[in-house]
Parts: C-alpha cells; structure tokens; sequence
C-alpha cells in the first residue's frame, strides 16, 4: 500500500507534534524539514485541525500544537482522513472470474494494512522513531 | 482505540499460577471473551502450571488477594521451522484494571523466563481484529514476523 503525500505529511506533521505536546511548532519548521511547499502543508494542517487533532495560534511565537490522546489516536485515524482505505470501486456482479480471485488477494493484503495501522497508536510510533534514533547515534559512534 | 499499558502500575504480584486461582482465571477469561471455558483451563493449569517450568510459564497478576491477569507461553523449539523461540498464545487483563501497567509486568515477567531458558525472541499471534490486544504486543515494541498465517474451510 502506498500512501499519498498528503498523508504522509500528515503522519509526519502529526508526529512533530506529539514529540512535543506542550510546544508551539511552526508550519515553517515543518515543511522545511520535509522539504514541501508551505501551501501544500497549510492545507494538510487544515485538515487536522478540522479533525481536532491540532491547534493552531497565530501571532508571534503561534504554530501548531498536538490536541490528541497520542496513547489512543492511531496510524489509521490519521490516514483515513485523506484517503479511502475501503474496497475498491466496482461490482462483483459484472467483474469476471479473474478480476474476482485477484481482487481476494489484494484484499487480503488491505486487510493486514489496516489492520496494521489500526494497531499502531503515536505513542507507539514516537518509541519506534527514538528506536531509529538511538540506531542512528550507535551507527555514528562506531564510524567515529 | 485502547491499550493495556499505560499509567502508573497498582500494586500487584506476578508469580506461577497455583491451582487455587484457576476459577478466577476462569472468570476473567469469560469477562474477557463472552465464554466460560472451565476444562481449557484445568488443561492448560495441568500443561503449564504444574510442570515444564523451565520452558512453559503460566504467570497471574495478583493485586491484594484478587487475580486481576494472567499470562500463558512456552519455549518452542522449531516450530514452523524456527529456532527455539518464546511463544506467548494468552494474556488477560482484568477490564477495571487495565492501562495502569499489569499487561507490561506480566510480559516483562514472562520475557524474563524467556531468556532464563536460554532464547532471545518472543513471538506470538493475534487476530487481527483484536486491535486492543495488537495495539498492546506493537506498544511493546513488537513488530511483524516473518511469517504469514494460512488457513483452508474443511466444510
């Protein structure tokens, strides 16, 4: 399963935020971190915002700042705001016994990614993130 | 969407089951699963909580005098093919006390028999539509293995 740009950015974007739930983090900051387009970024942080995941405050020294339970919003929740995970278009009844048997498999393979991302709250990302990061630092401390 | 580990741990004992907590094992895992299943049980108190020790745990959290969960697993060697590898197939929690750590002692706890029996992986398997207890096993930091669950309709 590929994810959209936009939903990757806001799984990055969401994660910025809960990495630190009591600061103000700038758009700014964000996108130039991931290398997008402010006005690409402004319409995914709608978007949050518009599901409560996010607060924003304007003015100097305003940004973003994390408004859900990192313990109970998973991948999932995040995802299905910009993109439709269900069965793909199209009737049964007129697809033939190929497309039928080859739509079962791709099935099963939607299945275990959702199921997957419903499993995986922020919380969880946020460890598997220092996990990578921990793996960075021991990388660069053996080349040093 | 809901976990088992969270907030500060109550005050609770973890040690090998004894014959005497088995009808509150029972009537957690009914609470749990809607099905009181009394000889599965006693089955699996003669398997893993009399003997094998050294490689079959069966593991209860006690909180005051009341069993409040409770852990099942072994040591499998070669099964599927795999090195000897810890397996754990049934954790519990008691609803009342969940997200205050007991699921995190009771996998600690049983991790460490894991590896006093000499083996440096735990596995296990799960529904996949059991989100509270997968949710739980991934914010343990466990992650998929390398193996896909088949199964065929006999009917």
């Amino acid at each position: 399963m590929k994810l959209q740009k936009a939903t990757e950015l806001a799984l990055y974007s969401v994660l910025e935020f809960a990495a630190h739930p009591e600061a103000q983090v700038s758009a700014a900051e964000i996108a130039d971190k991931y290398g997008v387009s402010p006005h690409h970024l402004a319409k995914v942080l709608r978007e949050l915002g518009r599901a409560g995941l996010v607060e924003s405050t304007r003015g100097v020294g305003g940004g973003y700042r994390f408004a859900g339970n990192a313990k109970r919003l998973t991948l999932f929740d995040v995802i299905e705001l910009f993109e439709t995970l269900g069965p793909d278009a199209g009737s049964d009844a007129v697809a033939t016994p190929g497309e039928r048997a080859l739509s079962a498999v791709t099935s099963e393979i939607d299945e275990i990614a959702k199921a997957t991302f419903r499993s995986i709250t922020i919380d969880t990302m946020l460890k598997l993130v220092a996990r990578e990061e921990r793996g960075e630092q021991s990388l660069a401390t053996e080349k040093a | 969407m809901t976990g088992v580990a969270d907030a500060p741990a109550p005050q609770a004992a973890i040690r090998s089951v004894e014959a005497a907590d088995l009808a509150a094992v029972i009537a957690l895992d009914a609470e749990i699963t809607g099905i009181e299943k009394p000889d599965y049980w006693y089955e699996l108190l003669h398997r893993y909580g009399t003997r094998g020790r050294q490689q079959r745990f069966f593991l209860v959290a006690v909180a005051e005098t009341r069993v409040v969960g409770y852990i099942i697993g072994e040591v499998r060697d070669w099964e599927f093919g795999q090195p000897p590898c810890g397996w754990v197939f049934g954790v519990g929690i008691q609803p009342g006390t969940r997200l205050r750590g007991l699921g995190t002692q009771l996998l600690d706890a049983i991790c460490a028999g894991f590896r006093r029996a000499g083996v440096a992986k735990v596995r296990t398997l799960t529904s996949r539509e059991n989100n509270l207890i997968l949710s739980f096993f991934r914010s343990q930091g466990m992650m998929a293995a390398p193996f896909i669950p088949l199964e065929l309709d006999l009917a």
